[in-house]
């Protein structure tokens, strides 16, 4: 019986097994590149909104504080996205025909919301607590950014788990004190590791530990 | 289980007890007591055999290639649908934010849940507006914060997809409007006569407001007539007083002071108004720590063993017709009757002695409850024998009804019958109730109520009232009305709306006000405008703003009296009573779905019964021996079919089929049928289940009589109980128990035969908690077993229903569970004794190792974690766990689709998809949640501060959770109790869930 297979696959078959491995790595390597891209988080997407609602515009420009639309932040889990009463503060008195603001209008006649698009969106089975973030010194630029520099809010973090437990395993890399938690562009008056270990003392912050069970987040 | 070979009878089953020579206390049914291999085959699986198959027409071994294969592609499948990107959410906000609420925090309101007509207080809970989930209100002298399985499911209720949801004329769809005005129509004509051919059947009243409703219509068409029917109201409480009073009283209890209580076939510990108070009273007379060394003494009459029953330290099987003959012989003892000696029955006069001298002995410290369901010269006895000990004014007490009209509710339907049969009744308005299904059988309701010529139904439900009326009508839930109810003292509840109604029903305050003047009101301005009539002083909407939040109208409860006892309340000669053969039949409401009116609630037909485990179903209950004499006595029933034998029943010439539960512990001679099963129309998880025992029942007979017969059919019945799933190992001593004197003697002689305590060594390394470590500790000896905490579960934790079938694959999903097990022989248990199982959450968990993927983890506090998102569900955990408490997903048993049902759910709860192992998680959110609250405020979290779903609802306070690392924390304190002790500790789990040991207090002149 004549051979089937020429003499050089025996050489191709070492190389394809030996391979294998780097093969494998490479895959891993691409999945996890991938799973971490920005395409596959939405990072850095600025998206879409049924009104241009500017941050660059209300909290660059004009210096409204976080809290004064984003109002249960320091008492909820959930830092609510305003009424639409909120807007209507101001915008019954300026731009009050602008028909860019139309859907604002609308709403505040009709009595519907206006349907935001949700920029920062963690998965169902994540349970993420905004007020003891803000409570123990967790700045709102920590996650969301330059929010004062977003002329359409994106998502500046990619979310994922990796990197929350950066944080959760050492907060200290990102404490800062509670009368800086809102503002902008906050620089730490000395050593970050210092401060942020003198803060994680100051504020009873819970060891690592406990930061880090599955069930601080999931349940 | 197909053939007769596995019916052994009773002999068989002592033989093998007394051959086998295990010396075992504790069983769970008769299979484990004879140690059939069935049995043992479930004790080593983890699932009943059944649950392997892929589906009920495969084999097992095709099942599991297919399960394999599908397995194979769903995971590529689901690898590659993990890749997709998290869809677009959309926020939407409020246009004007309510000022109190704070989005993502739950809001409490009290409110009312009524049964019979009698309030419960609640507080509901409320996430941006819906209500999820029912807890005790703790100023509510009926609840003091506990819930009972009823409250607790209402809230499915509410969102039951099945409700009726239109306004419908004989099947066309109508608008309320179209029925006011053929009501206007109809009353008009009735305004000429006077209203003679006008009548209102409700259920029973004693809402204030209503009944001033009522009176109003009543006089305005003087000639019409209010009629009441509950088919499992106090009939004879209500004749009773009649009898021993001359006029109707309302009767109620101070367990508190009571050292001695006999119960004469009364539940009182599980049902009826009151008896969330009353466990809550008679369990902190049972806890034997914190140096308390005394315990009460509970005797127990009944026929079918009650939550009551497994708290009695002495319980005598007694047919239902007996305990008449044992409260006589009781009566006379105490001498306060002049009842037979001695009768044909001598275990009823057994002990009646050393009961009387122990009664005697607690003058005005003791207690006499006579049960709902005996005939009213029980209630005289009772009321007489509470009287000549001084207990009226120290545990019994008397006010005037709670009711607004307590008339005999049997005559009022039979004046009713007769009216409808001679064509008097133009207009019939039904406000809730299903009388057509709960009648006295021998009315013939179902054609009667055809003879009225216009009908009107008000009803939660299309049922099979609603059936023959043209007008069906969709009423409000409780938490989308407006109202007011009486509690068990006569405290006034408001009743509060959480939820605009879904589907547009009313309530029956707005259903009645439409005969009025004013007829198209708001239930708001009704019950507000008759409070506001009623008040006296000055600022009425702060006095009404403070009763609406407290949920209880100030200094409302009816003002105690003493009545006298007429002198020939019990005059009557007793009456002898003759089996002649025959079987005694035993009509009681169903320990879940009552009197049939929670038969479309998934929570509570899934929630096994309590003794029998029974769900989704109703049986003809019966002791070994009877079964044994009517050949149905089975064996096997932990085989893979689970089928049991039927019966055909035959009562006063009408007969049922029903298939056979063996209950041990029940009365020899007696079947006891649950109400509120056969339903043919209500809903589809009513619809088809079970069988109807309304239709053996009579008017004579409401409760109980002599003279049915039962005959052996050849059919078999599949039936789903849970008490022979999750089995634990029960020759490890499962429960430790004790007699009190002993236990103070020698605190160790709980835990005889227990095996030896844990070796310390262990190859886990060793872990040091430092801040909280979470623990749990499980007092049995006030747990009754009611089940209250299993649907307080379900609802927290978003548990999903899985259905009958699925039941008896053993998949039922609940986290905690309640088991009984039983001590001595089969036909008379020395005891029964519950054992509420929930996660351990081992130090040392065995669960854990096993995950190849880490999605069971330990907690830095001593929680086991379960990460659903984690799981690949390959159960190995569950294999690996001892106690047999990990639930696996095998279906999608998640509802994610029906629209109404996704407002239910607990939005800090995940919502698990198929392929998910959980289990119970110590209520995780809830500890988070004051974790957080706690560490805003820079302080550690206070002891009680947290309490897990079943513990907040448990009205015995059996459960206690807490920081086990603080030494002053109850759960610390109960912990170091002699009587504590761990299940299965022996195999070095280190559980940190712990159980005091179960204490009986006899009397040692009692002979068993």
């Amino acid at each position: 019986m004549s051979q089937i297979f020429h003499r050089s696959t025996n050489t191709f078959s070492r190389i394809t097994i030996f391979g294998a491995v780097f093969i494998l790595a490479f895959l891993t390597w691409v999945f996890a590149e991938l799973n971490a891209s920005n395409y596959n988080t939405r990072a850095t997407e600025a998206r879409e909104q049924p009104v241009p609602f500017s941050h660059a515009h209300h909290v660059g420009a004009i210096g409204l504080d976080c809290r004064y639309c984003h109002t249960t932040v320091e008492t909820s889990g959930f830092a609510n996205v305003p009424p639409t009463k909120t807007c209507m503060n101001c915008h019954s008195q300026i731009w009050s025909t602008s028909p860019t603001l139309e859907p604002v209008r609308a709403s505040f006649r009709n009595g519907t919301s206006i349907g935001w698009t949700r920029v920062n969106d963690l998965p169902d089975f994540v349970y993420f607590n905004h007020s003891i973030h803000v409570n123990k010194g967790i700045g709102c630029e920590s996650c969301h950014g330059r929010v004062d520099k977003m002329p359409l809010t994106w998502q500046e973090n990619s979310l994922q788990m990796e990197w929350c437990l950066d944080c959760h395993r050492q907060p200290e890399k990102y404490l800062r004190p509670r009368e800086f938690i809102t503002k902008m562009g906050y620089q730490p008056a000395g050593d970050q590791l210092e401060i942020g270990t003198r803060l994680r003392r100051e504020y009873n912050i819970q060891d690592t530990r406990v930061l880090t069970s599955c069930s601080t987040c999931h349940r | 289980m197909s053939d007769t070979s596995n019916h052994s009878d009773l002999a068989a089953i002592k033989a093998r007890l007394e051959a086998s020579g295990t010396g075992r206390h504790y069983w769970r049914s008769l299979d484990d007591l004879a140690q059939t291999s069935e049995f043992r085959d479930m004790v080593d699986r983890e699932f009943p055999r059944l649950a392997i198959g892929w589906s009920e027409d495969e084999s097992p071994v095709e099942g599991r290639r297919n399960f394999l294969k599908l397995m194979g592609a769903s995971l590529a499948l689901g690898g590659l649908a993990a890749c997709t990107r998290q869809p677009t959410e959309r926020i939407m906000p409020y246009i004007r934010q309510p000022e109190d609420l704070i989005p993502g925090k739950p809001l409490f309101y009290a409110t009312a849940t009524t049964l019979n007509g009698i309030a419960s207080g609640v507080l509901a809970e409320s996430h941006e507006g819906r209500p999820t989930k029912i807890e005790g209100n703790p100023e509510h002298p009926a609840t003091l914060g506990a819930c009972d399985v009823f409250s607790q499911a209402s809230v499915l209720g509410l969102y039951d997809p099945d409700r009726s949801q239109a306004i419908t004329l004989e099947g066309d769809i109508q608008a309320w409007g179209d029925y006011l005005g053929a009501l206007r129509e109809a009353l008009a004509a009735q305004k000429l006569k006077n209203g003679a051919g006008l009548r209102i059947l409700t259920e029973t009243i004693t809402s204030p407001t209503m009944a001033s409703q009522l009176a109003a219509i009543q006089k305005l068409y003087p000639q019409s007539k209010w009629h009441q029917w509950d088919p499992a109201g106090p009939h004879s409480a209500r004749a009773a007083a009649s009898l021993t009073f001359g006029a109707p009283v309302n009767t109620y209890y101070d367990l508190s002071k009571a050292d001695v209580i006999v119960s004469l076939d009364s539940d009182f510990l599980a049902q009826g108004p009151g008896s969330l108070r009353y466990a809550r009273q008679f369990s902190a007379r049972r806890r034997v720590q914190n140096g308390q060394t005394t315990m009460n003494r509970l005797y127990v009459a009944e026929p079918m063993p009650t939550p009551t029953g497994t708290k009695a330290d002495h319980r005598f099987a007694f047919r239902a017709g007996d305990i008449e003959e044992f409260a006589w012989a009781l009566a006379t003892g105490l001498g306060v009757a002049n009842g037979p000696k001695k009768g044909d029955n001598g275990d009823i006069y057994k002990n009646i002695g050393a009961i009387a001298r122990d009664l005697q002995h607690h003058q005005g410290a003791c207690l006499v409850i006579a049960g709902e369901c005996q005939p009213p010269i029980v209630h005289a006895l009772a009321h007489v024998i509470n009287d000549k000990l001084g207990n009226v004014g120290q545990t019994v007490f008397y006010t005037d009804p709670l009711e607004a009209n307590p008339v005999d509710q049997v005559a009022s339907l039979q004046d009713l019958v007769k009216d409808l049969d001679a064509g008097a009744v133009d207009l019939l308005l039904i406000v809730g109730g299903n009388p057509a299904f709960n009648a006295p059988v021998e009315l013939g309701m179902r054609d009667c109520l055809k003879k009225a010529t216009l009908r009107a139904h008000l009803s939660l439900y299309d049922n099979e009232t609603s059936e023959l009326c043209q007008w069906r009508l969709p009423e409000a839930h409780y938490l989308e009305s407006w109202g007011d109810a009486r509690a068990f003292d006569g405290t006034v509840t408001i009743q509060q709306p959480l939820i605009q109604p879904l589907y547009n029903g009313r309530s029956a305050y707005q259903f009645l006000q439409m005969l009025t003047e004013n007829p198209e009101q708001s239930d708001y301005n009704i019950v507000k405008g008759y409070w506001a009539a009623q008040h006296k002083g000055a600022d009425f909407e702060t006095w009404w703003r403070r009763a609406v939040h407290d949920g209880v109208v100030p200094d409302s409860a009816l003002p105690r009296k003493k009545p006298a006892i007429h002198a020939d309340a019990i005059s009557s000669p007793p009456v002898k009573r003759r089996m002649g053969g025959k079987l005694e039949v035993i009509f009681r409401p169903d320990p879940t779905i009552y009197d049939g009116r929670f038969a479309n609630n998934g929570w509570l037909q899934e929630l096994p019964k309590p003794i029998t485990k029974l769900t989704w179903d109703n049986a003809a209950i019966m002791s070994p021996q009877t079964a044994s004499r009517l050949g149905v006595l089975y064996q096997g029933l932990s085989s893979p079919s689970q089928e049991v034998p039927m019966v055909e029943l035959t009562y006063e010439g009408r007969s049922l089929r029903a298939p056979v539960w063996v209950q041990p512990a029940h009365a020899e001679g007696s079947v006891t049928l649950h109400l509120g099963y056969g339903r043919t129309r209500g809903g589809r998880a009513a619809t088809g289940m079970g069988f109807n025992p309304y239709g053996l029942r009579t008017a004579k007979a409401l409760w109980q009589d002599v003279g049915m017969s039962a005959k052996k059919i050849s059919a078999m019945y599949p039936i789903a109980t849970t008490q022979d799933f999750h089995v634990l190992d029960t020759e490890r001593h499962a429960i430790h128990a004790g007699e009190l004197d002993e236990y103070l003697k020698n605190p160790q002689s709980v835990h005889e035969g227990a095996e030896a305590k844990p070796r310390e060594l262990t190859l886990y390394p060793d872990w040091k908690y430092d801040g909280y470590a979470w623990g749990m500790a499980i007092d049995l000896n006030a747990c009754t077993g009611c089940g209250a905490c299993v649907v307080a579960c379900q609802a927290e934790n978003n548990i999903a229903v899985v259905g009958k079938d699925q039941v008896r694959r053993g998949r039922a999903m609940h986290w905690i569970r309640v088991d009984s097990y039983y001590k001595g022989m089969p036909n008379l248990p020395d005891g029964i004794y519950n054992q509420p199982v929930p996660c351990m959450h081992c130090e040392d968990a065995p669960c854990e190792l096993v995950c190849p993927v880490q999605a069971t983890n330990h907690s830095a506090e001593g929680l086991n974690d379960m990460v659903y998102n984690r799981c690949v569900g390959t159960r190995y955990c569950s294999n690996n766990c001892p106690y047999k408490v990990r639930r696996f997903n095998f279906y999608q048993f998640a509802d994610y689709e029906t629209p109404s049902l996704k407002l239910l759910h607990n939005p800090d709860v995940t919502v698990r998809s198929r392929g998910v192992m959980e289990k119970c998680s110590y209520c995780v959110q809830r500890i988070n949640y004051a974790k957080i609250e706690s560490e805003k405020q820079n302080r550690k979290v206070a002891d009680g501060e947290i309490q897990t779903a079943c513990q907040a609802t448990c009205p015995a306070e059996a459960i206690i959770f807490g920081n086990v690392n603080d030494p002053s924390s109850r759960v610390s304190k109960m912990k170091a109790e002699k009587s504590n002790y761990g299940l299965l500790a022996e195999l070095n789990t280190r559980p940190r869930t712990t159980y005091l040991a179960t204490l009986r207090n006899p009397n040692q002149e009692v002979e068993s």
